[in-house]
């Protein structure tokens, strides 16, 4: 197991470098000019010269990138241009936040879709299987936005048990951090849950079919025992995949949620940092997000040879 | 036991007093500021938190009357070259700094010299600036300038304390030190600003909150349904969609004030090859497209009729409008004749970029089927808005739909835009009249000689409109009943002097 992490982290480092070299290169081909919209309205020439020269703006754009590349090498992604705060602290800052998000969106899909999708599968052609599936598609249909703002105006303004938005830390009060973040979370994860749903229910079924499954009935076994421990776990294998796989998707979700419920997250922050042209708070955020995006994949094979230990190393 | 009730009684109060006086003011905006510090921020949000950490030179009254603040009094010498300012006794900064006139021109110098400083160009006139004893300070001008005060009535006006200036540099911004009612408690960027009350401030007993709190919520509606849930006690910029439904809300009160930008169409006249179009090259072209456009209709259609219409850089309630163009009614006719007149009777075709923001677009949608029943037919190019500010200022658009956030002197709202060589001319409009009205318009710092140049001046736009004025927004606070001492000015600025919450 070691040696099979050691070789992936190993492999994902030069993908890392062209990561940022890409992203680098995509920023500056962005049409728009990041002085002009940091010059301010009055767009005073003498300051748009002072802002160039003061943030290397008139260096060729590999001087440029050698130059953020080797502070970064040294744990320096450089500062805002927008607060000037150091990239890194705000990373720091709104990690945690998009983590929580995603994590408590996660366990809702979770809790939701799997669940649903070994029923479904198990109750096949049933009424059960039609309203799962139903619920499913709506979950997966309903755009994140129209959602959020109906919860909003019906649990918060209406009945008055969530806040409304915002954000809490959850090291500085559990509760209200979870409650604040229980309607972003379900939003995003009730479209999460529809996916999920929806694997796992092809994947037990074709699971459901198998030799030993019968086997396992015939030898008297409870059929919650078939179902669980023998059926599921089987079946799990190409779900952990999706959930991987998802992760991006969650990611990308998260933009969205984070800005009708205003939460300062990553999503915000990436959104933020494009329109004001902010380039090493975006190319922070990518980097930070490839690495994570790497590091789930390899998570995800590591889970595959716990859950399939025929899958390991020969 | 009766004494253990009146004991216990005397604890309620104690405690229910105590929660009395420990208030916080949440307040909802609709972007998340910059860099808090006033020489280097740009945007209108910012300066909305500025207005509770960093008391100025000067402020305005809600007709823009420029009123004492740290400045008590002001005196411009005959020519108008020299202006001498008696300040304030007694104030201190933040970290209890004395505020003095060596401190005035340090922040003057800050203004002018510090690398990163946004505020060049509002000090440029400023030669040099003098302490004359501790409380009295001598600004020496290159040349007359009447806008100067209305410059220290805003961002140039704002004192930090110098020594905090000195040792955080260009790092201010993430602790400002200011002179303000509120000092500076935390930011967390896109969340929230908290500022905590100032106990030495010079006007504390005006004060009526222990904290402030300023909560970005860029979706309005959203920012609506956190003031009716109680997670807001106020909010700026309610969107005029959302206004029928805040005033019919009992709970709710709603304040308006009409700013002092405006927003329009930026005509391309010299910038480049791509003003050589029929709309660029021609004035009455021009003016067929001001003509085919019915303002008080778009405000309808779009605002629900909260804003104003308008037609020239000033508002027609401001003092600086001219009364002798009144916003035009739109008439199809007259723009088809001033067409044909201008030899293009088939109809013209130009290029009109606009912001991708909803409400942008949909104004100059409507705009698009107006002038297509003039014969100007509009094909909108909608543009993600740094885009849209790089290829205005490269001079690479016909025709751009922008807007400008309003200054309190009317030399900010014109005379940048208008005269040969203005550093957001982007029309790159030139002619030695306009040039002659605006930079006289600068030499008094009487209202009547100064209004006699800015009719000239607008006269002479209303011919060459190398910028067509469509409308001017009106500022909507949105505030919770219980909230109480709420004045609206036209800056958009919330001042919370006088404020108060009743539980």
């Amino acid at each position: 197991m070691l040696a099979f992490l050691a070789r992936r982290i190993l492999i994902a480092i030069p993908t890392v470098i062209l990561i940022s070299i890409f992203v680098f290169g995509l920023q500056h081909l962005l049409p728009g000019d990041p002085i002009l919209v940091m010059a301010g309205e009055e767009r005073d020439p003498e300051v748009i010269a002072a802002l160039r020269e003061k943030y290397r703006f008139n260096d060729p754009i590999p001087v440029q990138y050698l130059a953020w590349a080797g502070n970064a090498l040294q744990g320096d992604l450089g500062i805002s241009l927008r607060t000037q705060q150091p990239v890194l602290e705000l990373i720091g800052e709104k990690l945690p936040v998009t983590i929580q998000l995603a994590v408590m969106a996660l366990i809702i899909a979770i809790l939701i879709g799997i669940p649903a999708g070994v029923l479904s599968a198990y109750k096949k052609g049933t009424w059960i299987d039609w309203v799962a599936n139903i619920v499913a598609l709506s979950g997966l249909s309903v755009p994140n936005f129209w959602l959020g703002i109906m919860l909003i105006l019906l649990v918060s303004v209406k009945l008055g048990w969530l806040p409304a938005s915002g954000y809490m830390p959850l090291t500085e009060d559990p509760l209200q951090s979870i409650r604040t973040m229980l309607m972003p979370a379900f939003v995003l994860g009730t479209a999460i849950a529809a996916t999920l749903m929806r694997h796992t229910r092809s994947a037990m079924l074709s699971v459901l079919k198998s030799d030993y499954v019968r086997t396992a009935r015939a030898k008297g076994l409870k059929e919650r025992v078939v179902l669980i421990k023998h059926a599921l776990r089987n079946a799990l294998v190409p779900v952990v995949t999706v959930i991987t796989l998802l992760f991006g998707e969650l990611l990308a979700g998260a933009v969205l949620t984070e800005q009708i419920f205003t939460i300062p997250g990553f999503g915000k922050l990436v959104v933020d940092a494009v329109f004001n042209r902010d380039y090493a708070v975006v190319q922070g955020i990518v980097l930070c997000t490839g690495i994570a995006f790497i590091f789930m994949n390899i998570l995800a094979d590591a889970a595959y040879r716990i859950l399939n230990p025929r899958m390991s190393d020969r | 036991m009766r004494i253990m009730k009146t004991l216990g009684l005397a604890a309620v109060l104690a405690a229910t007093s105590g929660l009395v006086h420990a208030q916080d003011l949440r307040i909802g905006l609709q972007e998340d500021p910059d860099v808090l510090d006033p020489d280097q921020s740009r945007t209108f949000v910012g300066r909305i938190v500025y207005a509770s950490l960093c008391d100025k030179l000067v402020d305005i009254t809600p007709e823009l009357e420029i009123v004492p603040m740290l400045a008590t009094g002001w005196e411009w010498n005959e020519d108008g070259t020299e202006l001498t300012m008696t300040l304030r006794e007694g104030v201190t900064f933040h970290d209890g700094e004395p505020f003095n006139a060596e401190a005035v021109v340090a922040n003057i110098d800050r203004s002018q010299n510090f690398e990163l400083s946004r505020r060049k160009s509002e000090v440029k006139s400023i030669e040099s600036v003098e302490a004359v004893d501790d409380l009295t300070v001598k600004f020496t001008l290159s040349a007359p300038d009447a806008t100067l005060l209305a410059q220290f009535a805003d961002r140039s006006g704002m004192m930090l304390s110098p020594k905090a200036t000195a040792e955080a540099g260009e790092e201010f911004g993430l602790n400002p030190v200011c002179a303000g009612p509120f000092t500076f408690k935390e930011r967390i960027q896109q969340d929230r600003i908290v500022l905590e009350k100032f106990t030495d401030y010079y006007r504390a007993d005006e004060i009526n909150f222990d904290t402030v709190t300023f909560l970005p919520i860029p979706d309005t509606t959203v920012r609506l349904a956190n003031l009716r849930a109680g997670d807001l006690d106020m909010l700026e910029r309610l969107a005029a969609t959302d206004l029928g439904s805040a005033e019919a809300d009992d709970g709710l009160t709603v304040e308006k004030a009409t700013s002092l930008g405006y927003q329009a169409m930026t005509i391309n006249v010299g910038n480049g090859p791509r003003a050589e179009n029929p709309l660029g090259e021609n004035a009455a072209v021009r003016q067929a497209l001001s003509l085919s456009i019915d303002r008080a209709a778009l405000n309808q259609v779009v605002f629900e009729g909260a804003f104003a219409p308008g037609n020239q850089p000033f508002a027609p309630t401001s003092p600086w409008y001219n009364a002798e163009f009144p916003v035009p009614e739109r008439d199809v006719e007259a723009a088809k004749a001033l067409l044909a007149e201008a030899g293009f009777a088939d109809g013209v075709t130009i290029e009109v970029q606009v912001a991708n923001n909803p409400v942008q677009t949909q104004v100059m949608q409507v705009i698009q089927s107006m002038a297509g029943e003039a014969g100007i037919t509009i094909e909108l190019a909608a543009k993600e808005f740094a885009t849209l500010l790089a290829d205005q200022s490269a001079g690479d658009y016909t025709a751009s739909q922008v807007g400008w956030s309003g200054r309190v002197d009317p030399d900010g709202n014109i005379h940048q835009f208008m005269t040969t060589g203005g550093g957001i001319n982007d029309s790159k409009y030139s002619d030695p009249d306009m040039d002659k009205f605006l930079n006289e318009a600068r030499l008094s710092t009487d209202p009547a000689v100064r209004k006699e140049s800015y009719d000239a001046a607008i006269a002479k736009q209303q011919e060459d409109m190398p910028i067509v004025y469509l409308y001017h927004p009106v500022w909507i606070w949105v505030l919770d009943n219980d909230i109480d001492g709420f004045t609206p000015y036209p800056d958009g600025m919330i001042r919370l002097h006088g404020v108060s919450k009743t539980e």
